[in-house]
């Protein structure tokens, strides 16, 4: 290919995998469809490496960033280029090290959590299948590039939630999954359609570059680009007001919670954000709603969070919110600290799932908090390796989700008067933040065990390997800070706040912290007090504000809500309106008038087929004596005369 | 009398002969029962139209029509060939002519 680099190995070493595993991977031994399916990631993951070190490697980089490469000329039509180009820059290069790394890890996992399983080929294929859209996201050069992989993810997550589709539960959450996205991605095609229609192309370099030659040009037409963009990410990344089918899809194999519903695919709303922010850059409209809806979902799916009992369950609404403070970051122009907290949210949420999953493995499918407790004795491993998580997103420094949420909390704090309401949105989801993952804390692995018949038991290394990688990397994941991080990002999501520099100067950065910490404290304290010391508080706190518990445990209704207001009459139109008016009526009802028009004139002309011959000879002497009546006579003159004297005739 | 037979016969006489044979024809083919009868009453249609071949060839000075006279004879003869075959094997597979009761290839 053109260039040093192979980035079209990254996406397509996947794609092998799941080509063979899914073509054949039922009629090979189960050792190889594991060495395929890991290999596969494996190896992309090297490539991405590979290219890491190329970029900035010792001594002279190989190749400047950003790196394109185009493969060939997709659609050529009129006015309208679209190439098969991908782009290697600091922002996908840190995406791809994400999927695939953290990808791979998830893959080892599965190899354990799967063993079991009759679909294990399929499952695997399924996974690379992933893996090829999504790093196709990642690498696209253009909106359409790119939706292909939306598209694809969107497909690949469909088929995962719906894996054990015997289950009526597990397939209408795929068929929910995909519905409500679709609804997402008919924001990002229109969106599409008007960035095609004022800039003329898709490609991201190039509406940048657009852009920076008019920085005049603010609001109307690129507001409603950008919002376009927006419900798309809402749909992908599951926020206000499309989150819903995310909870759902935890009916899922857990280790594809992780990875798609948690790590990677439910980000690239954000990802896109970041990709396409000179648009938002360019409307201060379209940002506020952003981080708006980011503050809105954060604080939402925390407050839901807090009395959910199925362990996964409270993970979604945990992922919910804290996609929230990824939007909040984007919508505060933080883009790196967006992606940072996407970094780190990838290890720490991987690993949360990734344990919860051991935790289920370890009870045979037991999902219910209030069935657990007492697991710290007998899965160490698993108890360590979830506690650093459970740190992790509870935002205590020193371990890796310290270092994001509070980027994105100091970068909200520094955006006039909005941002100060939303900094404080943003620190009330912290405390709930800490309380909740606290409370699965608690409710897991301390006090007695409250399980019936399971005999808890630690889960296989090929599981617990993954848990400790990916809790070594929610410790320091977050130490290269949000300075150094947003350096490097800095050349394609623009310049980060210095706090040294910006209004409050590093004391102001210091005291947000503090108070950032103090409030992850206050969480943990809370949530020590309900759950670990008297273990009756919750129980009276529900019963003394029943309206309140009800109203979340019931998800403040919202599935209701759009069950009467959405489905319920879209099912009515659907069923009278296009059913029974369009369908069976109108286009019916045309079929068999045409039919009828068919049948009668047959039955008609079927009295002319009498099968006597001399009968045919007649007509074709009658018809050859009228063409030839037609030919001789000079008709213009003699038929009206004729017709008029046989009008005479008739009497009158 | 000398002055009129001496005079050639005009053209649309022969036509209207032609016309009226061919119209026999025609006629004969349509109300007549006997297979012969049918198969002569083709043949008549035949050479009415040789006729008019031959008047407008004698009209024009061209021989193409007299030519093409040939051909529909020689196509008469093959057909009489074949038809009277046919109409000998019809006969004595069903024991009758008529046209109707010759019907097995209808539905």
């Amino acid at each position: 290919m053109n260039g040093p680099l192979h980035l079209w190995l990254i996406p397509l070493l996947p794609f092998l995998g799941f080509l063979v595993n899914g073509l054949f991977g039922r009629g090979l031994p189960k050792r190889v469809v594991t060495a395929i399916a890991l290999l596969a990631p494996l190896a992309a993951f090297g490539v991405v490496i590979h290219c890491a070190v190329d970029a900035f490697g010792i001594g002279t980089p190989a190749v400047a960033l950003p790196y394109t490469q185009t493969y060939g000329q997709w659609l050529n039509l009129g006015a309208l280029h679209v190439d098969f180009s991908f782009v290697l820059d600091e922002l996908s290069l840190v995406m791809l090290l994400v999927v695939t790394g953290v990808g791979f890890l998830i893959h080892i996992y599965s190899v354990g959590y799967m063993k079991e399983d009759g679909g294990y080929a399929r499952y695997f294929s399924y996974l690379n299948l992933f893996l090829f859209f999504m790093t196709t996201l990642v690498l696209a050069g253009n909106a359409l590039l790119m939706f292909v992989g939306w598209e694809g993810v969107g497909l690949a997550s469909y088929l995962l939630i719906g894996f054990w589709f015997q289950k009526k539960t597990a397939a209408d959450a795929g068929k929910k999954a995909f519905v409500v996205n679709r609804i997402g991605d008919f924001g990002f095609l229109i969106g599409m359609f008007l960035l095609l229609a004022n800039f003329g192309t898709l490609t991201f370099s190039e509406i940048a570059l657009k852009l920076a030659q008019n920085p005049a040009w603010t609001g109307g037409v690129l507001t409603v680009t950008a919002l376009c963009m927006l419900l798309g990410a809402t749909g992908k990344s599951a926020q206000l007001p499309l989150y819903i089918w995310l909870p759902d899809a935890m009916e899922g194999p857990t280790p594809v919670s992780a990875l798609i519903h948690a790590a990677t695919m439910v980000t690239a709303g954000v990802y896109m954000i970041a990709r396409t922010h000179v648009l938002f850059d360019h409307s201060l409209f379209a940002l506020s709603v952003v981080a708006i809806i980011g503050a809105a979902t954060a604080l939402f799916a925390a407050t839901i969070a807090l009395v959910q009992t199925d362990i996964k369950r409270v993970l979604a609404y945990s992922t919910i919110s804290q996609l929230g403070y990824m939007f909040l970051g984007c919508g505060v122009a933080a883009y790196s600290a967006a992606i940072f907290h996407l970094m780190t949210h990838a290890f720490f949420k991987a690993l949360l799932f990734l344990a919860a999953g051991s935790v289920i493995h370890g009870l045979g499918g037991e999902q219910d908090l209030r069935k657990m407790g007492g697991l710290r004795k007998k899965m160490p491993v698993t108890f360590w390796t979830m506690t650093m998580g459970v740190i992790a997103i509870a935002g205590i420094p020193p371990w890796a989700g310290f270092f994001s949420k509070d980027a994105i909390l100091y970068s909200a704090f520094q955006q006039g008067s909005l941002g100060k309401v939303l900094y404080f949105v943003g620190l009330v989801t912290a405390a709930l933040t800490a309380f909740y993952m606290f409370r699965l804390w608690y409710l897991t692995f301390t006090g007695e065990s409250r399980s019936h018949d399971a005999h808890p038991h630690e889960s296989s290394w090929s599981m617990l390997g993954p848990l400790v990688i990916l809790a070594a990397l929610s410790i320091c994941g977050g130490w290269i800070g949000i300075d150094r991080f947003g350096r490097f990002l800095s050349s394609v999501t623009g310049p980060t706040i210095d706090p040294a520099t910006a209004p409050g100067g590093k004391s102001l950065d210091l005291v947000l912290s503090g108070v950032a910490v103090a409030v992850a404290l206050i969480g943990w304290f809370v949530a020590h007090l309900f759950y670990s010391k008297r273990t009756e508080r919750p129980a009276e706190l529900a019963a003394a504000v029943p309206a309140g518990y009800k109203l979340l445990a019931n998800k403040y209704y919202v599935d209701e809500f759009y069950g009467a207001t959405v489905v319920k009459p879209l099912l009515a139109f659907s069923t009278y309106v296009l059913g029974w008016v369009v369908d069976k009526a109108i286009l019916g009802g045309a079929a068999w008038l045409l039919g009828g028009i068919a049948t009668f004139s047959g039955a008609l002309l079927q009295r002319w087929q009498s099968g006597n011959i001399r009968s045919y000879a007649a007509w074709l002497a009658a018809g050859a004596a009228a063409v030839l009546l037609f030919l001789v006579v000079p008709w213009p003159t003699v038929w009206p005369a004729s017709i008029d004297f046989v009008w005479k005739v008739m009497g009158h | 009398m000398s002055s009129f037979l001496s005079q050639e016969v005009p053209l649309s006489w022969y036509l209207m002969l032609s016309a009226i044979l061919f119209s026999l024809g025609v006629l004969g083919f349509l109300i007549k029962r006997n297979l012969i009868t049918v198969f002569m009453s083709i043949e008549l249609m035949l050479n009415g139209v040789n006729l008019s071949f031959v008047t407008f060839a004698h009209q024009w000075h061209q021989v193409r029509g007299q030519i093409f006279v040939f051909f529909v004879m020689m196509v008469a003869a093959a057909e009489a060939a074949v038809g009277l075959a046919i109409i000998i094997a019809v006969f004595r597979a069903r024991a009758t002519l008529a046209v109707d009761r010759i019907d097995l290839m209808k539905l």
